[in-house]
C-alpha cells in the first residue's frame, strides 16, 4: 500500500501573476522526491494549464477587485507518486469529453489554440476533469516519478 | 522591467528575441508589442527566437499561431527557432509545424 509522505494546499486569487508562482510553488514541493529535470518540467507546465484556465476561463468576466479563487492541493506518496488537484468555483464546463479534444477552445483566436487539456494529459499519467455548469471544475492529474 | 521581447531587422526579415518565460500573463504584452512591430515595419519574414526562454505552456503556441495569422495577412511568413528540448517537446506535441506559413528551425 503506498503512504501519503507530504502533502499542501494553497489557495490563490485568480490572477495571472499567479500563473508563475503556482509553477515555483509546485516545483519546491516535489523537489522532496528529487525528480528529474524532465518530470518536474512536465509537472509545472501541467499546473500551469490549469491555473491558467481557472483565471481564462472559469472567471472569465469576473471584476479585478473580486477575481475569484483557486485552490490547489499536492500529494507525495511514497510509492513516488504526485497528485495535483485544482478546483474552482467558476462558471463550470459544459460538455468535458468535447472540451478536452484538442484545438477545441472557447477562448479569443490569435491567442488560445486549446491545448491546454492536451498538455495536462501528455505530460502527466492521469487526468480527470470534473466540473458542473455554474458550480466549477476540479482537475486531477497524477503522475509517477521514476524510481 | 527587463524586457519580454527585443527586435531586430536583417533585411526583410523582422527578428524577435523573447526574453524570459512565455504564459498567459507574460504573453500579453509580448503579443501587442509584435504586433505592432509587423504592422509598422511590414516584412517578409517574422522570425521568433526563443534561445532565452526557459519556460512556455499553451499560451506560448497561441502567441506563435495568433503571430501566423497577423504574418500571413501582410503576406508574411513566421519561423520558429532557439527552442530548448523542453519547448520542443510542447511544439512537437502541437503539431504545429504542419501548419501553413510557419517553419520550425533550429
Ligand atoms: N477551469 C475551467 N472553467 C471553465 N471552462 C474551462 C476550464 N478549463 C477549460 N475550460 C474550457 O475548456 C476549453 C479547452 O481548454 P484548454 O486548456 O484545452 O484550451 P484553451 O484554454 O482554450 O487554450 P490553451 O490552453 O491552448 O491556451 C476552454 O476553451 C474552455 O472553454
Ligand atoms: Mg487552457
Amino acid at each position: 500500500m503506498k503512504k501519503k509522505i507530504n502533502e499542501m494546499t494553497l489557495r490563490l486569487p485568480a490572477i495571472s501573476i499567479n500563473e508563475s508562482v503556482a509553477r515555483s510553488v509546485i516545483s519546491a514541493f516535489v523537489a522532496g522526491l528529487d525528480p528529474t529535470v524532465e518530470e518536474l518540467g512536465d509537472l509545472r507546465c501541467a499546473v500551469s494549464e490549469a491555473v491558467t484556465n481557472c483565471i481564462v476561463h472559469a472567471y472569465r468576466g469576473y471584476p479585478a477587485d473580486e477575481p475569484g479563487e483557486i485552490y490547489i492541493s499536492v500529494r507525495l506518496y511514497d510509492s513516488r507518486e504526485v497528485t495535483v488537484e485544482i478546483t474552482d468555483r467558476g462558471c463550470g464546463i459544459e460538455d468535458t469529453d468535447l472540451a478536452r479534444k484538442p484545438c477545441f477552445t472557447t477562448g479569443e483566436s490569435g491567442e488560445r489554440c486549446g491545448m491546454g487539456f492536451l498538455v495536462m494529459e501528455s505530460f502527466t499519467d492521469y487526468l480527470s476533469v470534473r466540473s458542473k455548469r455554474g458550480e466549477g471544475t476540479t482537475v486531477l492529474m497524477r503522475k509517477n516519478l521514476k524510481p | 522591467m527587463q524586457k519580454d521581447v527585443i527586435f531586430s531587422e536583417i533585411g526583410d526579415t523582422l527578428v524577435a528575441r523573447i526574453q524570459c518565460d512565455v504564459d498567459h500573463h507574460t504573453a500579453k504584452h509580448m503579443r501587442e508589442s509584435i504586433d505592432a512591430m509587423l504592422l509598422n515595419r511590414n516584412p517578409d519574414e517574422l522570425v521568433l527566437d526563443f534561445t532565452r526562454v526557459d519556460f512556455m505552456d499553451s499560451s506560448g503556441l497561441g502567441l506563435i499561431l495568433g503571430r501566423v495569422e497577423r504574418a500571413s495577412s501582410i503576406g508574411a511568413q513566421v519561423r520558429i527557432c532557439g527552442m530548448s528540448p523542453r519547448i520542443m517537446k510542447l511544439v512537437k506535441l502541437s503539431g504545429i509545424e504542419r501548419i501553413q506559413g510557419i517553419t520550425v528551425g533550429k
